[in-house]
């Protein structure tokens, strides 16, 4: 380390005294490392939860969507008519307007014969309203009278369904009414449903005889290729009354996104663990810190008795609490990245490492070694070097 | 011309009835180039006028002037820039244990803005070699004896050509050879320097190293 300019020696005396020890410097790292990875996984539970709750509407396929306004979740809609949505058919921009029905019903499970509930999406299915994979081949199975498609990312009590279905065991009860499953897709649980059933309306009209389907959920408005969708929803807000909203797709997953963030108290438990994380983690660098200042107050003292001003050594505590923030922090984020890969695949929730979450994770380290070293830095008004002279 | 110059220097520690009187009337003056040896029971107020003159301690009393600055009830400034032209030898050697002994002799060069890194290091192995270990210029503080250590902090206080160095008990934790031979050798360099040296001891081994032995007791000079 040769040519470091003045204003860095305090920063090379603390790497040097920091490397020298490499049993603390072990301690101080894992004692980083853990709150980082605790903080990083408080975090990512608290976003794939979120992500996860609000799943419904993203796999959804529109450019504008209609809700009642009193609608606060998509998990329980108030309906309005259907000759709301077709007014938006007046406007040229709108290619065309397709209703969605959906409602919470009791599935059978084919082998316990335990009914639980999960969400039944009805829509006509010449329309895509919801991406299914390879959906043009379940298309004219679906207009056939009672079938639906199941979802198989829902909870395993509703029975093993894909096995079922290649065994040629495909018919179970939605509301006591026999439906038969003509194949799987892959949506995504919700808190407010364990599953997902996809069917056409008219068989959604089986399934609850009560529902009229003048009184629909969501309208779903598809616009021609390259119209100005927000130009559309000003116009369509003239058009369609008092009692609905009109929203794009991304204001859409806001508004899901939005209730739950509301109405779960997730934010406050993870923030919570979150907190927890980073005051253990500041306690052991505080500790490792103190200790070492206090192992060197002789040292100290005689840099002061040669002339070396109190800043000098509050500036070494402070390099050394900078160093055991990086030094812990890359560890461990690379062993969060890998526990977030072990997550995704044992929860079947997202768990995104982005650069925003390294970011942000990074300052909260930071913050943290930085009060620790703030609190030690106390420690070194003992440093009096009339003292040395016993 | 002197170094140092003390006049009616009083000191005392506490107030009130806890007051103590440490020092009482002092008068000294040590001239450039000399080594004196100050020595004295405990508690004779040895210690406390090293301090002082060493700009560790500020007195309220009299006249402290060293390197033609007035001490007494100066400002902490002044006494960091007489702390700068001065090289200390404490009884234990207060090396950083993760520093090599080039390295730590470096820490009273980096003080300065006079040198560059390659320049530091030099004068530090001159330094080094000088009191006898350029066998061991690379070696960490455990590495050392006891008496090598106290030889790299004496190149330490002297690296940057202070006009004073103070020395409090330097040989306390060393035996009657290597005490002798560090001394010696921080005499010898003061002396090609014309630098001087206030030495405080009880070891009466080494009195035969100063030019004058001055003797306190009870915070009187004798």
């Amino acid at each position: 380390m040769s040519g470091v300019p003045p204003a860095l020696f305090a920063a090379r005396l603390a790497w040097r005294q920091l490397i020298y020890d490499k049993p603390k410097l072990l301690a101080a790292t894992l004692g980083v490392l853990f709150a980082c990875v605790l903080v990083f996984m408080q975090l990512g539970f608290r976003d794939s939860l979120y992500t996860s709750a609000s799943s419904a509407p993203l796999k959804m396929q529109g450019q504008l969507f209609l809700l009642h306004k009193q609608t606060e979740a998509l998990w329980r809609p108030v309906s309005f008519e259907r000759s709301i949505l077709m007014r938006a058919l007046g406007l040229p921009a709108v290619r065309r307007v397709v209703p969605l029905y959906m409602s919470l019903g009791q599935f059978k499970n084919m082998d316990t014969h335990i009914q639980r509930t999960l969400m039944i999406y009805g829509y006509d299915p010449t329309a895509e309203l919801i991406h299914i994979d390879d959906f043009a081949t379940f298309r004219s199975e679906l207009q056939r009278q009672d079938t639906a498609l199941f979802d198989v990312t829902s909870r395993p009590e509703f029975g093993p369904i894909k096995e079922l279905i290649a065994s040629g065991r495909d018919i179970t009860e939605i509301n006591g009414r026999k439906v038969k499953l003509v194949g799987t897709f892959n949506m995504g649980t919700t808190f407010a449903a364990d599953g997902n059933v996809v069917m056409s309306d008219l068989n959604f009209h089986r399934v609850f005889p009560s529902r009229s389907l003048d009184q629909i959920d969501i309208g779903f408005v598809l616009l021609a290729p390259g119209a100005d969708i927000a130009a559309a929803q000003a116009a369509l807000l003239r058009l369609v009354g008092q009692e609905v909203q009109v929203l794009t797709y991304e204001e859409l997953v806001r508004f899901e996104q939005a209730y739950w963030e509301n109405s779960a108290p997730l934010g406050f438990i993870f923030g919570f663990g979150t907190l927890m994380g980073l005051i253990v983690g500041m306690v052991i660098v505080y500790q490792i810190l103190f200790t070492d200042i206090g192992n060197n107050i002789p040292q100290y003292a005689t840099l002061v008795a040669m002339g070396y001003s109190q800043s000098y050594l509050r500036n070494i505590v402070f390099a050394s609490s900078i160093y055991l923030a990086v030094f812990g922090f890359l560890p461990g984020m690379a062993l969060s990245t890998l526990l977030y890969q072990v997550a995704e695949r044992s929860i079947f929730i997202p768990f995104p490492m982005t650069l925003g979450r390294i970011a942000s994770v990074f300052f909260f380290i930071l913050t943290m070694c930085a009060l620790a070293g703030l609190l030690a830095i106390r420690k070194l008004k003992s440093t009096d070097p009339a003292d040395m002279f016993s | 011309m002197s170094m140092i110059d003390v006049k009616g220097l009083n000191f005392a520690f506490g107030q009130g009835e806890l007051r103590r009187q440490v020092l009482t009337n002092i008068h000294l003056s040590i001239e450039t180039g000399e080594i004196v040896i100050l020595t004295g029971p405990s508690g004779s107020g040895k210690t406390t006028l090293l301090t002082i003159l060493g700009g560790l301690r500020l007195a309220t009393s009299g006249s402290v002037v060293v390197l033609g600055e007035q001490l007494v009830r100066s400002e902490t400034s002044t006494r960091i820039a007489v702390r700068r032209q001065t090289g200390y030898i404490f009884q234990q050697h207060n090396l950083f244990l993760s520093l090599t002994a080039t390295e730590n002799v470096c820490m009273a060069l980096e003080l300065h803005d006079l040198f560059s890194e390659k320049e530091r290091v030099g004068l530090a192995r001159q330094i080094l070699t000088q009191v006898g270990l350029e066998e061991r210029l690379e070696y960490r503080p455990q590495q050392l004896s006891g008496g090598q250590r106290q030889r790299v902090s004496i190149a330490r206080a002297l690296v940057s050509r202070p006009k004073i160095v103070l020395a409090d008990e330097p040989t306390a934790s060393l035996d009657k050879n290597s005490g002798h031979e560090a001394v010696e050798i921080l005499r010898n360099l003061a002396k090609q320097n014309g630098t001087t040296i206030l030495i405080v001891t009880h070891d009466y081994r080494i009195l035969d190293i100063a030019d004058r032995i001055i003797n306190l007791e009870d915070g009187i000079i004798k």
